[in-house]
């Protein structure tokens, strides 16, 4: 399996939680804002939905080769 | 500092009122007085609506604490909460039970399927030839059709809930009592909904709702009916609304539409602009209330005092949108707050985006002539503006 990144930009979180809900073993909140457990991470789709969920759209996943996979533009 | 009533008065042909742009260059955080009562502020510059919206010191749910003294923009506030008017975790807990439904890759899903309806809906016009409502043949049965289908609500039940929510989302169009029982009606009915889920599982978004309350007790029974009739409500009138007034506004901008026929590959960047420009808001809306001291533009809020934005007016910030009252859509850079910002930020809006593409994009495509038949009254003294009727001929 291939690995995605994940990056979030902190300036845009606004702390609304609904990635760590929504991938709890992927991102904790951290002095308001959010921050990814590991930078790197097997393939998951919980990951993905987070990343689309975010309101902000702070959050970045990438594939090995650097494509974006979420959130779609 | 002066008191000023709000909202302004709400002209003709969504015509924005210039009183606005005068109170975002010189008094961004003005005092402002409800028609029911309470003074607030109002923010109508982009980066301050954009703090409000989304810093978390500034509490939606506190405008439903029991004594609060919230401006009023009914005559009575709404009793009930929903997802606007709660905070994180609350929020959250609510709204990732649907946000997988409505992300923007299971949105393009639905892609083809709007394509389909839109398709049938002028086939249909068509065949019974000009001239035709746009509002009844395109602009309604659209958005209602596809929210339908993800909540697993009866199409056939359509004229039903139609008439509660054009109350339920009325301001002064409507008695205070009619929209109190409108209001009612729609809960009754998603009540009763939600026990056929209850008895007859299905894949939707009810069903979804209905397990979480029952198997892991994720949400309450209000919450469970308050929600399913938030998202049947707000799933069809903005957009409905929206695909009426984007072709009202092309057909006014005959040079645009030109622009746009020309080019179909523009229609995305259309549908931006349009959302940036055309002033959908007939109310103040709800306000924020501050929980701690905040500054905006130079104005000290203090704890426990409430405040509206205009998104409408911070779209015209002319420190972020150059000539901000033009349509253009050649805009490199197009960050408009039409669907908010923050917590809340529209979880349909990428279903919003893509019903608002697929209709526009398919009715220029297929009706190269497409003109106004007479002139086109608005709705009044609603949440939401749109046209009555849109009388059309090609
Ligand atoms: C052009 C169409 C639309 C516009 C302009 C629009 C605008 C907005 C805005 C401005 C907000 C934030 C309100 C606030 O912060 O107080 C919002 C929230 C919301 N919208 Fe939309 N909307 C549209 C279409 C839709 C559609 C198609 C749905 C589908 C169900 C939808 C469902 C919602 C829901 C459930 C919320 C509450 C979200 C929350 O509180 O977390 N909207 N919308
Ligand atoms: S969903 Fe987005 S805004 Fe919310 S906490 Fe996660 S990264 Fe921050």
């Amino acid at each position: 399996m291939s690995k995605w990144t994940i990056e979030l930009d902190r300036g845009a979180c606004i702390g609304s939680g609904m990635c760590t809900s929504m991938a709890p073993d992927h991102f904790r909140l951290d002095g308001g804002t959010s921050t990814p457990i590991n930078e790197t991470v097997e393939e998951d789709e919980a990951v993905i939905d987070a990343a689309e969920s975010c309101p902000m759209e702070a959050i970045l996943v990438r594939s090995t080769d650097g494509t974006v996979l979420a959130p779609q533009p | 500092m002066e008191i000023r009533p709000y909202p302004f008065t709400e002209l003709d042909n969504l015509e924005l009122h210039p009183g606005y742009l005068e109170l975002q260059r010189d008094e961004p955080v003005a005092r402002v007085r409800l028609p029911y009562g309470g003074d607030a502020w109002l923010a109508t510059r982009y980066e301050d609506v954009k703090t409000v919206l989304a810093d978390p010191r500034f509490s939606r749910a506190a405008v439903m604490e029991p004594g609060a003294d919230v401006p009023r923009t009914l005559p009575t506030m709404p009793t009930e909460t929903n997802i606007l008017s709660m905070d994180p975790p609350d929020h959250t807990r609510l709204r990732r039970l649907v946000a997988k439904a409505f992300t923007a890759r299971r949105t393009e899903q639905l892609r083809e399927r709007a394509q389909e309806i839109v398709d049938g809906l002028l086939d249909e016009m068509e065949r019974q030839g000009a001239p035709a409502d746009l509002v009844e043949a395109l602009a309604m049965p659209l958005p209602i059709t596809i929210i339908c289908e993800m909540l697993g609500v009866p199409f056939e039940d359509r004229d039903k809930f139609r008439s509660w929510s054009e109350a339920a989302v009325a301001i002064t169009a409507f008695t205070h009592e009619e929209i109190i029982a409108a209001n009612q009606s729609l809960r009754v009915y998603i009540a009763e909904l939600t026990e056929r889920k209850r008895a007859e599982p299905a894949d939707d978004m009810l069903s979804v709702l209905v397990a979480a309350h029952d198997n892991e007790d994720r949400l309450s029974t209000e919450e469970l009916v308050s929600f399913g009739v938030a998202l049947l409500v707000a799933g069809h009138e903005t957009t409905a609304n929206q695909i009426g007034n984007f072709v009202y506004q092309l057909l006014r901008h005959p040079d645009r539409l030109g622009e746009l026929r020309a080019d179909l590959s523009l229609v995305p960047a259309a549908i931006e602009e349009l959302l940036r420009i055309t002033p959908l808001g007939g109310s103040a809306g709800f306000p924020r209330i501050a929980t701690a001291e905040v500054e905006l533009s130079g104005v000290t809020i203090k704890p426990g005092e409430a405040v509206f934005v205009n998104n409408v007016v911070a779209n015209r910030d002319p420190s972020v949108f150059d000539n901000p009252n033009e349509l253009d859509f050649h805009r490199e850079h197009n960050p408009h707050i039409m669907f908010g910002h923050g917590a809340h930020h529209c979880i349909g809006a990428p279903l919003a985006r893509m019903e608002l593409q697929v209709a526009i994009g398919t009715l220029l495509k297929r009706f190269p002539l497409l003109r106004l038949d007479g002139d086109v009254a608005f709705k009044k003294g609603r949440l939401i503006r749109g046209p009555q009727a849109l009388s059309v001929r090609w």
